[in-house]
């Protein structure tokens, strides 16, 4: 009797070890809080990230990002490289191969040909589709076996990592989506609201701008996963209420994108039940110095290379204004937690990121004044403002309108006067300041002002275009009907060379070297003043585990990874 | 009264067109871009090809004259559809609303139960506090309780819903933990404990909407009972005989019902319209968050869809009010 007993004990005990693993569908329900609501599962017809985020826990892309900003490989089997032969020596072709075995939601096989219908989808004539520029460049696409998908570029292409990569340009199932092309795209209402996908769960009921329910995908291809059964996505209210949910009275276990005050997260976090949780993408925001004279005595020539700037071409002067910001201050009064310090243009991902830049994490007003008075910029008639040969260091500091960036200015524009500088505020309202409209003299393009700020970022995780950005072609003037990003009119003939080899050159490391020297020359050259790295910020309860917030890709990329931590 | 009733209905048809005309040249007129809310990343000449995949490249009275086509002859026959299970309306383009490309009168179909089961409840609940209330106070006008109920009242009518909201929300939800501040739309009321989880996800939007309906109503009805408690014909009751409780609350009350009764009418529409602000604090997805939804990210067709049968079930109401006054009334007639 006895060791029958024993045995027995033993196969429970055994039998308890192995559900308290993970095991598919075993930790009950997840419930997630958008304070946006979804409005549709089809991220190509909808360029909204609620919806994009939303679709990928049912639709999956060949590879995707990971929190770093690195590609995984997702539904293909590897990242295909220059190295291992999977993109061809001439950058015009790539060659992904799925992998073995996956199945969609309804038990058919994935292949090759939906990831061909994926791009006819995407670029049909009349179709609206949000995420046409991810295909660009395509010639065609060829379908040799059902795991092996070779696509053609019409030229060379460095970066072939654009389509089928990202919860943006997901893959399709051609048999659902086949009648959809074009204009009937929109028209699909079925198959908006409910695709069928690959991913770790299947849509059973959905509500537009209201809520979604999802339940385990039985044909996923990791028999493990996803550890939650069901999930609730529900949308709307606002972010404040949205936070509350998760920390305060612990209703959801994941509340999305809370753009809160520092100091209302903190208290909602201070209740115990939750955590807030924040990444960082390349969302900088920073200062731009215009090296070309914006005196309206020049009339329509102002702010054009004709006039170069009567002291801000003087890089001393530049760095001295970089050196006297305290960094730490404006993110600890403006962002807290959604915010960090950084000394880069291009912050992220983390192999793009350069460290040699760091000193201006510290503010130096000791620094800045004897740098200043080694170039012999004094202030020679007692005014408080140094001057040479007659010019005075007065600044005319323009921003959009926005309680942070007015605070930002107010800030600066005392820790600039402690090193002789007079500064002038100025804001304008953000539509007309980023409204882009030639007519305006009062937009960021045109830059009728000494100094502006403003956040920027790029697409996705590749930096090329973003950088190619500051070549001397890119610098707006009435030529071009002030169109260009480089406001702060640097012409740089190394620069430009850095700018053409990048787009000739298809080695990811060799890439991360470039784009880092060209962040240091521009760093380095103190053309702009980076000050803030934006992140964004969510919050999980601390029953749920797994979450890794990734702002490159969806923020439920790895949903298929989350569990219910047992309670302690 | 029927003939005036078949009067009054064919002459809203016009009343109507003519909102529907005013509603449209007013969105079409107003600043905005169905793209506004698409990330600056994606670049112009693909929105320019979502606008036209939208139809936005039409001219506007063709836009108008579809806009009537659908909602006037397509919907009708999806209606009959539904109810008899025939196929008329079968590939005819519906109403279609650009930020989830899905018929919009589904969606509003959809959002229905839980504006009138919350918005609705919050409405009956407001108006039966508020009865006694202003009757009370205008039968001891100048009493304690009179005082107190008009400062309620006051506060209610002067407090926004976007203040009682999260204040009931951080008292009952976070400060107690009573009951939940996040509307489940999902939920299904199948047996007791199912209706009691429905009441308790009730009560916070309930409270701060009754709270507002209430302040109006009982508003009213102290009024109404003011004016005829100095009325003669009350002097003559008590003179007859009558006790206090026949006085007030036959005679008085039967008339001061009269234009209370009209006003209750009036405010019916809203009960379908939604509030905006309390369902987007509890985050009830109804009728009026989707109508605010719908404006933020300037999905036409919705906006004017529920705006249209917001402009309907005005008419309506009124029409509604008027006969009302006529059957309680008998001094009022309309033939």
């Amino acid at each position: 009797m006895r060791p029958r007993f024993t045995l027995v004990a033993t196969a429970m005990l055994l039998m308890c070890a192995v559900s308290a693993k993970a095991e598919r569908a075993s930790d009950g329900q997840l419930n997630i809080l958008y304070w946006q609501a979804p409005s549709i599962m089809n991220p190509y017809l909808s360029g909204g990230i609620k919806d994009i985020e939303a679709g990928s826990l049912v639709l999956e892309p060949l590879a995707r990002y990971d929190e770093t900003g690195a590609m995984v490989p997702w539904l293909a089997e590897a990242i295909p490289t220059l190295e291992n032969g999977g993109v061809a020596e001439d950058l015009t072709t790539i060659t992904w191969t799925l992998k073995e075995g996956v199945l969609w939601s309804d038990g058919t096989p994935l292949t090759s040909q939906d990831v061909k219908f994926s791009w006819q989808y995407c670029t049909a004539e009349g179709g609206g589709c949000a995420q046409i520029e991810k295909y660009g460049g395509i010639a065609s696409i060829d379908t040799p076996d059902d795991r092996t998908v070779v696509v053609n570029f019409d030229g060379p292409k460095p970066f072939p990592y654009t389509a089928f990569v990202g919860a943006t340009a997901p893959i399709l199932l051609q048999a659902q989506f086949a009648d959809c092309l074009g204009p009937k795209a929109p028209e699909c209402t079925r198959q908006n609201f409910y695709p069928i996908g690959t991913g770790p769960f299947v849509v059973d009921d959905f509500r537009p701008n209201d809520v979604i329910q999802f339940s385990a995908n039985p044909n996923y291809r990791d028999p493990d996963k996803p550890a939650f059964a069901r999930v609730l996505l529900k949308g709307g209210g606002d972010a404040t209420a949205a936070g509350r949910a998760v920390l305060e009275t612990g209703d959801y276990d994941y509340g999305w994108n809370l753009q809160l005050a520092p100091d209302v997260l903190d208290n909602m976090e201070s209740a115990g039940l939750g955590q807030v949780v924040s990444t960082f993408g390349a969302l900088v925001e920073r200062i731009i110095i215009n090296l070309t004279d914006p005196s309206a005595e020049h009339g329509a020539r102002r702010s054009t290379l004709d006039h170069p700037h009567p002291f801000l071409t003087d890089k001393a002067v530049r760095q001295a204004l970089s050196m006297a910001i305290d960094r730490e201050l404006l993110v600890e009064i403006g962002y807290g937690s959604a915010g960090r310090v950084t000394c880069n243009i291009l912050p992220a991902p983390e192999i793009y990121a350069s460290t040699a830049n760091d000193a201006c994490k510290t503010q130096d007003i000791d620094g800045a004044n004897a740098l200043l008075d080694a170039v012999d910029w004094t202030d020679s008639d007692g005014n408080g403002v140094r001057d040479k040969d007659g010019v005075e260091l007065r600044l005319l500091f323009q921003t959009s309108t926005n309680a942070v960036r007015q605070d930002f200015q107010t800030l600066i524009k005392q820790w600039w006067s402690e090193i002789g500088v007079a500064t002038e505020l100025r804001n304008i309202d953000a539509s007309v300041f980023f409204g882009g409209d030639p007519g305006s003299p009062d937009t960021y393009q045109k830059f009728y002002a000494d100094v502006q700020m403003y956040a920027s970022t790029f697409d996705g995780t590749d930096p090329e275009a973003y950088l190619a950005n500051w070549q001397c072609a890119q610098i707006p003037s009435p030529e071009n009907q002030w169109q260009g990003s480089n406001m702060s009119r640097y012409c740089n003939e190394a620069y430009n060379a850095l700018v053409a080899q990048m787009q000739t050159t298809g080695e990811l490391d060799k890439r991360a070297e470039l784009a880092k020297s060209m962040n240091d020359m521009l760093m380095q050259d103190y053309v702009m003043l980076p000050l803030v790295d934006r992140g964004r910020v969510s919050a999980h309860s601390n029953t749920l585990g797994g979450v890794r917030l990734n702002i490159w890709d969806s923020e439920l990329w790895n949903i298929a990874d989350w569990y219910r931590k047992p309670a302690e | 009264m029927l003939t005036y009733t078949i009067r009054r209905l064919i002459l809203s048809v016009p009343t109507l067109l003519l909102i529907a005309l005013v509603i449209f040249l007013l969105l079409e007129l107003a600043p905005g871009d169905p793209m506004a809310q698409v990330p600056l990343t994606v670049p112009p000449e693909v929105k320019a090809q979502m606008r036209e995949a939208l139809g936005l490249g039409e001219p506007m009275h063709v836009r108008f004259w579809k806009w009537l086509v659908q909602f006037f002859w397509i919907e009708p026959q999806v209606m009959i559809d539904r109810l008899f299970g025939t196929t008329l309306s079968e590939g005819q383009l519906r109403v279609i609303s650009w930020q989830h490309r899905s018929p919009v009168m589904d969606d509003v179909l959809r959002r229905l139960p839980q504006t009138l089961w919350v918005v609705g409840t919050a409405y009956v609940v407001g108006v039966l506090i508020a009865l006694p209330i202003g009757i009370y106070s205008a039968y001891r006008q100048y009493s304690v309780f009179d005082q107190a109920g008009t400062f309620i009242t006051m506060v209610g009518y002067s407090i926004p819903p976007f203040f009682t909201g999260p204040l009931v929300i951080v008292i009952f939800s976070v400060q107690l933990g009573w009951f939940p501040f996040i509307y489940d739309t999902t939920h299904e009321v199948k047996d007791w404990d199912s209706f009691v989880v429905q009441l308790r996800q009730m009560v916070l939007p309930v409270m701060v909407l009754a709270l507002q309906t209430t302040a109006q109503i009982s508003r009213y009805m102290r009024a109404a009972m003011l004016d005829n408690l100095q009325q003669d014909y009350v002097r003559t009751a008590r003179a007859k005989g009558l006790s206090e409780a026949v006085v007030v609350m036959v005679h008085v009350l039967r008339n001061s019902m009269i234009p209370v009764v009209t006003v209750i009418a009036l405010g019916m529409p809203a009960i379908f319209g939604g509030a905006i602000i309390t369902e987007q604090v509890f985050s009830i997805n109804g009728i009026g968050a989707r109508l605010i939804g719908a404006i933020q990210a300037n999905d036409l067709p919705t906006v004017q869809t529920i705006t249209f049968l917001f402009a309907v079930l005005i008419v309506l109401a009124n029409l509604l009010a008027d006969i009302l006054y006529g059957l309680l009334d008998p001094r009022i007639r309309y033939d």
